[in-house]
């Protein structure tokens, strides 16, 4: 499942009331969880605060396709990635990426690799707002 | 029949608009969907390109009804 938010949401509280929701997968022994979160730092400057813009309609489609892969490499229960979009501050969670397998290697290879692409070609940009209020945009990932 | 443009992020801002519609009659190519939206000639090559929501490549057919998008390089996560 993938989901865009405007508002902000707390990612542990999302995986609680998903379990709830859904019911434990029996056969799902193993759940690997990415969360990102906005740092007060970047290139060594202080940031204030971070817009972060999309591409409506390619965003969605950028992540289906990307969920669509991994559901189809590796044997996966599930795939749920959540998206902060708009206006962000730091200490804010950015993106949720979470899997659910029958085994550990499998959860954690797949949740990796769907962060990494993710970074890679999922259509966001930044835009950081210093703390002397010059405004910027961000001009690639860091390396990991 | 028109083809529309759409710029973001920080290349939106330099080229000063985020939207164009082109008219044409038959396909042409990403490239001169460039050259015409950005009334630049060359296209920088650190820009992304998609055509429909899809990525795809600068010598990609484009056809009229189609959606075509530049931008930089994604910063998401």
């Amino acid at each position: 499942m993938i989901e865009l938010r405007e508002m902000p949401f707390d990612p542990w509280q999302y995986l609680a009331e998903r379990q709830v929701s859904q019911g434990v997968e029996a056969r799902s022994g193993a759940a690997a969880i990415f969360v990102g979160t906005m740092r007060d730092f970047n290139e060594g400057d202080s940031v204030q605060e971070m817009y972060l813009e999309h591409y409506p309609g390619m965003t969605e489609h950028q992540l289906e396709t990307l969920a669509a892969s991994a559901l189809k490499e590796w044997s996966l229960d599930d795939v749920l990635i959540v998206h902060r979009i708009g206006r962000i501050i730091p200490t804010q969670p950015i993106v949720l990426v979470a899997v659910w397998s029958a085994h550990r290697a499998e959860a954690f290879d797949a949740c990796r690799h769907l962060m990494e692409s993710l970074k890679h070609s999922a259509p966001f940009w930044k835009r950081e707002t210093l703390v002397d209020n010059s405004v910027r945009w961000v001009a690639s990932n860091t390396p990991g | 029949m028109l083809v529309k443009v759409l710029f973001f992020a920080s290349l939106r801002e330099r080229l000063g608009v985020g939207q164009v519609m082109l008219d044409t009659h038959e396909a042409i190519s990403v490239q001169e969907v460039w050259q015409r939206s950005s009334g630049e000639n060359v296209l920088p090559v650190n820009v992304l390109i998609a055509v429909n929501h899809t990525y795809s490549d600068a010598a990609a057919l484009v056809q009229p009804g189609d959606e075509v998008a530049f931008f930089p390089p994604v910063t998401g996560g």
